[in-house]
């Protein structure tokens, strides 16, 4: 498991041709046995409907390679960004081919070394390409297996393997290790086989807590991102940015900055930006550009976009339906009617957008903090005319991700600069830029519609969502009559946000499990019932009532009608194939609106646990980076001009808020891992939400939970 | 104007022909080449860039070249000796005090501060003294148990 991103020699080492063909592996890599693999399906590889999915530019998307010197190393585009794949990969791997653990080495995000993926997203890293890599790691143990028998003039049947060593059961001094084995060999081989479930209980890494392998490296500052590499004769540039969204540039005198010693302007159509070998010195000149715009920004801001999305002329889209609502509404005793309102959010990882450019000859080499290195370089590909094998892209480090880095403007940015000024351009946003420029979850308007029998059964579901995704809009409780419908972006239509958006850890989940789960609390209320006992009464999913069996134990849940003044909430969801339930406790300071929330305990079911360590980590961080989208975190804007641009204006959580945390993850050797980076996040808005009414008898319907909101529902409570 | 600015930089009497009015942030990292100091805001809000100076945990993004002459500076690449982790980096790594691990220099070198000052802080005190260094991937309740660790560690003089 040792790191392949330690030093930045590593990362500019410039030996290796671009546009690496199959046949180039033997020649970059020297000898080995070499198995190429892909993901099964289209849905697998890309989260995509097949027919939605672009082709695959090669016939696998990743291989492992087993080398004379017995080390094991898999070359995938998949990158680390502290979800913590570099640590957890490497145990399935090893589990499967017999080696230890730290034989088993990732290159990951090189685009000349590794074969296509289409991005680190979507809790896809360990449920979808892991067990296809495991499968490979079986395809190369059997290679193995069958070059000792003929070695060692034994069948295969009778060879034991433990720590990449093959061993005869029947003469123990006879053994023959995989770097022995791979020694002066050229073996090529390409998984045909789907991979089969496996029976993860044998395993000796996979279920077992491992420590961030990268942990050293990041504790001396000696581990690498984009932003820390340095090029000879490297310049830092500072790009002119416009005002708004929407604003075009009609005049520009840029004498001012050409004043600066060092500084020298660059433009290529509205591209203009600064070189200078000093970061602050290019700071200084742009800000003396004078630039004038033209606006053109849509009549919208922060406060009326719900308005604006439910008058928007939409494309509806029935997503799922069951039963007949009319006929549900009748059968109710109580009927239910509740608006939701959740605001953009900015992804704002502590890295921004960072990336050096360096053009060589005809081959531009390009080292970038993205999630989508493949992305990047099909992108520079288009923009700047070059072909495929003329580009590589290499992804160092990544500070931080949450979606945001699925988009890659900086590296196009500065791959143009790089060929405009000739020189190796290093380019790291503002903050203020990164603000500006990412690509946030989009707000939407969620409207439900639902009602109850006298026993409190739910009789009816009808769930309308305004512009913000489907992902976590299944209805999960048992209800007969039910309905989803999405009112979308119409095609050719004028666009409704004002701005790009994007993925956000779990995109969309905790806008949707927001709304759902404090229909479900309005609705427990009403009944006069515990919610954990109205939720139990309306769920069949085994999974889910696990789950909250799992958190009512640990969190020492204590059935009561809400509002009991206790401050408690529950919340449930589904995200990545894992299940999740929350509970929480808060305080709330009626004078000032305050919420502090005191503890939080979640339980999650998400199959096989690989790596549990690392699994908790990502819940922990789940939990702390749900407090914000809770409890602050709202993108203010005016138009086209975002106007929160800076971390004392946009509040991510702070240690303050750290509440007690309690986590559980079910054990479930028997099924498949599923996704970890994402599920905890989804219940944290609406748990606080339900603790929030439970402590106050006020309700909430619009995140942020700021002081202000939660004084105006104390109001009307 | 560039002009020759003397500190102590990691332990070691160190001179560099810097204009001194470039800052600290920049020029460790560009100057020095020492990246383990990340640029995180460049306004003082994160935390990331935090280094020491004269054993006081500052932001390096706010401070000029100029400011750190005649000082003691401090930098991640600092603190371990003779490959020795620090007690505060070994307990990061115990704890598994990180994720993406771009605010972890920050975190630590202000760590470090706050328990040269106070040796012994509260839950509270360690809360209150980290309130403004900031993590976006959720580190916080094992930043935390790390600081309490390396506290012990530090008073027993290991």
């Amino acid at each position: 498991m040792k790191e392949e991103h330690t030093k930045t020699q590593d990362y500019l080492q410039k030996d290796k041709p671009h546009g690496m063909e199959r046949r180039d592996f033997f020649k970059i890599l020297g000898g080995g046995i070499f198995i190429f693999f892909r993901p099964w399906a289209a849905i697998d590889l890309l989260g995509l409907p097949a027919e939605q999915a672009r082709s695959l530019p090669k016939d696998y998307n990743a291989f492992l390679r087993i080398a004379e010197d017995g080390t094991v190393t898999c070359f995938t585009g998949k990158i680390e960004m502290g979800q913590g794949i570099i640590t957890s990969l490497p145990q399935m791997m090893a589990d499967e081919l017999n080696v230890q653990v730290e034989k088993v080495k990732m290159v990951m995000g090189d685009t000349d070394l590794c074969p296509y993926d289409q991005g680190t997203w979507g809790s896809m890293s360990t449920r979808v390409f892991g067990p296809n890599m495991r499968a490979a790691a079986a395809e190369a143990k059997a290679v193995l297996l069958e070059l000792a028998s003929t070695q060692m003039g034994v069948p295969v049947s009778q060879l034991e393997v433990r720590d990449g060593i093959i061993t005869d059961a029947k003469n123990p001094k006879s053994s023959v290790s995989y770097g022995q084995l791979a020694k002066g060999k050229k073996i090529e081989k390409f998984l045909d086989v789907k991979p089969a479930v496996e029976d993860y209980t044998k395993f000796t890494y996979v279920g077992k807590s491992y420590n961030h392998s990268d942990a050293n490296i990041k504790v001396t500052g000696e581990a690498k991102f984009a932003g820390d590499l340095k090029l000879p004769g490297m310049v830092f540039a500072r790009i002119l940015r416009p005002p708004s969204h929407g604003a075009k540039l009609t005049s520009v005198d840029y004498s001012g900055a050409e004043k600066i010693a060092g500084t020298k302007v660059v433009r290529d159509g509205d591209l203009i930006a600064v070189i200078n070998e000093n970061r602050e010195s290019a700071d200084e000149s742009i800000v003396k550009i004078k630039a004038e715009y033209s606006f053109d920004e849509m009549p919208v801001n922060d406060r009326t976009i719900f308005e604006w999305m439910l008058k928007a002329d939409s494309n509806i889209n029935v997503l799922r339906s069951s039963g007949d609502i009319e006929a549900g509404r009748q059968a109710s005793d109580k009927v239910f009617e509740s608006e939701f309102h959740d605001p953009y959010l900015a992804h704002t990882a502590i890295e921004t957008h960072t990336a050096l450019a360096q053009l060589e000859g005809d081959k531009m080499t390009v080292w970038a903090s993205t999630q989508s290195p493949f992305g990047l370089r099909d992108g520079i590909t288009r923009e700047l005319g070059l072909p495929e094998e003329k580009v590589r892209v290499i992804t160092p480090f990544i500070g931080g991700g949450f979606g945001g880095k699925g988009e890659y403007q900086q590296g196009i940015e500065a791959a143009k600069l790089a060929k405009l000024t000739g020189k190796p351009v290093m380019l790291i946003w503002t903050r203020d830029e990164e603000f500006f420029y990412d690509t946030f979850h989009p707000a939407g308007v969620i409207k439900i519609k639902s009602g109850i029998d006298k026993s409190g059964l739910i009789k009816f579901w009808d769930y309308n969502l305004y512009y913000s995704g489907a992902r976590g809009s299944d209805t999960l409780y048992d209800v007969p009559n039910s309905k989803t419908t999405h009112y979308e972006q119409k095609r050719g239509g004028s666009p409704v946000h004002p701005f790009g958006t994007g993925a956000w850890r779990a995109p969309n989940n905790n806008a949707n499990t927001f709304a759902r789960e404090v229909q479900i609390d309005i609705m427990a209320a009403a009944a006069g019932m515990d919610p954990l006992e109205f939720r139990l009464k309306n769920l069949k999913d085994e999974n889910l009532r696990a789950c909250l069996k799992a958190v009512a134990d640990k969190f020492g849940y204590v059935a009561g009608k809400t509002p009991s003044g206790r401050g408690i909430g529950i919340a449930i969801g589904i995200d990545a194939g894992s299940w999740v339930a929350h509970m929480a406790e808060v305080k709330v300071d009626k004078t000032t609106g305050k919420v502090q929330v005191i503890r939080i305990a979640c339980a999650q079911d998400m199959g096989l646990c690989v790596n549990p360590e690392g699994a908790t980590i990502q819940m922990e961080g789940c939990i702390m980076m749900g407090l914000g989208y809770t409890l602050t975190e709202e993108v203010l804007f005016e138009g086209g001009n975002i106007q929160n641009r800076g971390f004392d204006s946009y509040t991510i959580p702070r240690f303050s808020w750290l509440p007690k945390i309690d986590t559980v993850i079910l054990e479930r050797k028997d099924k498949p891992p599923q996704g970890g980076g994402e599920p905890a996040i989804i219940g944290i808005g609406a748990v606080v939400a339900n603790a929030i009414f439970d402590a106050t008898g006020a309700r909430l319907y619009r995140m942020p939970m700021t002081p202000a909101r939660v004084l105006e529902a104390l109001k009307k409570a | 104007m560039e002009e020759t600015i003397k500190f102590k930089l990691n332990g070691k009497k160190t001179e560099a022909m810097i204009d001194p009015t470039q800052t600290l942030l920049w020029v460790l990292r560009n100057h020095f080449g020492l990246t383990g100091t990340k640029f995180g805001c460049g306004m003082g809000f994160c935390g990331s860039c935090t280094v020491l100076l004269d054993n006081e945990p500052v932001r390096s993004c706010q401070l000029s070249a100029g400011e750190a002459a005649g000082k003691n500076v401090v930098t991640i690449e600092g603190l371990a000796t003779n490959g020795k982790l620090h007690p505060v980096q070994k307990a990061f790594v115990e704890h598994d005090a990180l994720q993406c691990g771009y605010c972890t220099p920050g975190m630590i070198m202000n760590a470090t501060g706050l328990l040269l000052k106070n040796p012994s802080p509260s839950l509270q005190e360690i809360k209150d003294g980290m309130e403004n260094n900031l993590c976006r991937c959720g580190a916080h309740t094992r930043i935390v148990e790390a600081v309490q660790t390396a506290s012990k560690e530090m008073k027993g003089g290991k």
